[in-house]
């Protein structure tokens, strides 16, 4: 029993990192009604940053938060310089262009920082906290933080005039110019936060999968199955969805298909989403007229 | 003066030009309506006004240049566009809608103000306040868009079709409120309407459009009497 406690209480760590990577998914697909492929190489570059700043002597939360506003700009960044140009292009011109940001950051990073895993620090103690044996002080750590950022998105998406200005361009871009909405503004912000968020997992999960150009692509195949079974347009039904697979991989992982078999849990996810129920738990259905 | 003048304000969609070099001007205070069939360039009127498709000519506002400039920009210098179809918020709800045509605005107790000056208006929309956008009714939705706009203390208020798909009580009901709005706030008025008879009974001024050109213009009185346009617009 004590064991499955355990498995289970990995898995809302591991869940909440999903989470956030999902919830940047859902936040980019809100606006460009796509999934950016790149959301994980992104998150992985941001950690290298905090990897540097912390290796140049800095304390890990200055450099966090450095970290975090880094992230921040470049999502700005590649909004206004790569994805603007293509705003109106087809659809495949579009994927094909996140690929190529997935392509060129891997080998950017693996370049400028070589292949050669690293060890990334964690800012919590060693020592499980209260003598616990279920939880390391990281994971929950990691629980608590990833709360933290849930929370801090959900008010200011609720209740600032720059979140509703957000959520107007994301359902209506037209109206939103209306009331006088900058709204290529809001699409690069949109991306920057997403940007924000996904470093703020890469640092949590750095502590546990190690430091390398290529630790986030099965993280990214874990928040796509968690996004899909949220549905994919829905900000909290993507968070529940995080958490769900984190247990879910965890738990199935130690008793069923073993470690080894783990990731496809992730694929299984995503296809019995896409084949049962393709809005997920939380989703809008699409009914289109003709 | 007028508080905007067109000069020759053509504008297309891809190679399709729709508009073929209009001219007219909205005189501060008044209400101008835009009269036309299907098809006539009136919604296209509008949009070009708000840089919403490609545009040529000279368009000023208050003087300025605002032809070529982007639709946020336009919209800050006091142009607020009711647009056809409404552009509810729907998944937001009326409260929302509401706070966001005041989103330019920064002096928070004015906004505050003005909620409850729209509330005079149209009682309705309070009732409403806490309810999804999308599932008022239409009548509702029309309130609701025309407040939207209201609540950027426009100097230039455009109306798209304002008493489309609603019932002829309500559409005397939108067009009083019209009025009220027009003279006890000085908001300018174009009007593009389908509903000829509504249209002239409320404006100062109108135009005729056909296939993108003013064919007819005068004060809404002259209009009402001209012959062709009884006939092929008033039905009688």
């Amino acid at each position: 029993m004590d064991a499955f406690i355990h498995q289970v209480l990995s898995g809302l760590a591991t869940g909440g990192i999903y989470a956030s990577l999902a919830l940047a998914l859902v936040m980019i697909y809100q606006v460009t009604r796509l999934v950016n492929f790149a959301q994980g190489e992104m998150a992985m570059f941001s950690t290298y940053i905090a990897w540097s700043l912390i290796n140049a002597g800095m304390g890990y939360w200055p450099a966090f938060l450095l970290t975090v506003l880094f992230a921040l700009a470049f999502g700005v960044v590649i909004e206004r310089v790569v994805i603007r140009p293509v705003e109106n292009a087809p659809v495949l011109a579009i994927v094909v262009i996140f690929i190529a940001l997935l392509v060129i950051l891997n080998s950017a990073t693996g370049w400028i920082y070589s292949y050669t895993i690293k060890t990334f620090p964690s800012p919590f103690p060693k020592e499980p906290l209260f003598g616990n044996t279920y939880i390391s002080s990281h994971e929950l750590g990691a629980i608590g933080v990833t709360l933290v950022v849930l929370a801090l998105l959900y008010v200011f998406f609720r209740f600032t005039p720059l979140g509703l200005a957000m959520r107007a361009v994301a359902q209506n871009p037209e109206s939103s110019r209306l009331v006088g909405i900058r709204v290529g503004w809001m699409l690069a912000l949109g991306w920057g936060l997403a940007a924000a968020v996904g470093a703020v997992a890469g640092m949590m999960i750095a502590p546990i999968v190690y430091l390398d150009p290529n630790m986030m692509g099965g993280i990214l195949l874990y928040a796509f199955a968690a996004a899909l079974l949220g549905g994919i347009d829905s900000p909290g039904g993507a968070v529940i969805g995080g958490f769900v697979v984190g247990v879910l991989e965890n738990v199935l992982g130690a008793y069923v298909i073993g470690n080894d078999l783990k990731l496809s849990v992730a694929l299984g996810l995503i296809i019995g989403v896409l084949l049962v129920r393709p809005s997920g738990f939380f989703g809008k259905v699409h009914v289109t007229r003709v | 003066m007028a508080l905007l003048e067109a000069k020759g304000l053509r504008a297309s969609y891809g190679p399709t030009r729709v508009l073929h070099g209009m001219d007219f001007a909205i005189d501060e205070g008044s209400i101008t309506a835009v009269l036309g069939a299907n098809g006539a360039g009136k919604t296209t009127t509008l949009r070009a006004l708000c840089g919403m498709v490609k545009t040529e000519g000279d368009v000023r506002f208050g003087g300025a240049r605002i032809d070529g400039r982007s639709t946020e920009d336009i919209v800050r210098q006091g142009i607020a566009h009711v647009p056809e179809g409404r552009g509810t918020f729907v998944d937001l709800t009326t409260e929302e809608n509401l706070r966001l045509g005041a989103y330019t605005r920064k002096v928070r107790a004015a906004v505050e103000s003005d909620m409850e000056r729209i509330f005079s208006y149209f009682p309705r929309l309070k009732e409403r306040l806490r309810q999804q956008a999308g599932t008022l009714s239409g009548g509702e939705q029309q309130m609701l868009a025309v407040s939207r706009a209201l609540m950027l203390r426009p100097k230039l208020l455009l109306l798209d079709e304002p008493s489309f798909g609603l019932a002829p009580r309500l559409v005397r009901e939108l067009f009083e409120i019209m009025r009220t709005i027009n003279q006890r706030e000085r908001v300018s008025i174009l009007l593009v309407e389908q509903n000829a008879a509504m249209a002239l009974a409320l404006a100062d001024r109108a135009y005729l459009i056909e296939t993108g050109r003013v064919v007819l213009s005068g004060a809404a009185d002259e209009i009402k009497r001209d012959d062709a346009v009884r006939r092929s617009y008033l039905g009688y």
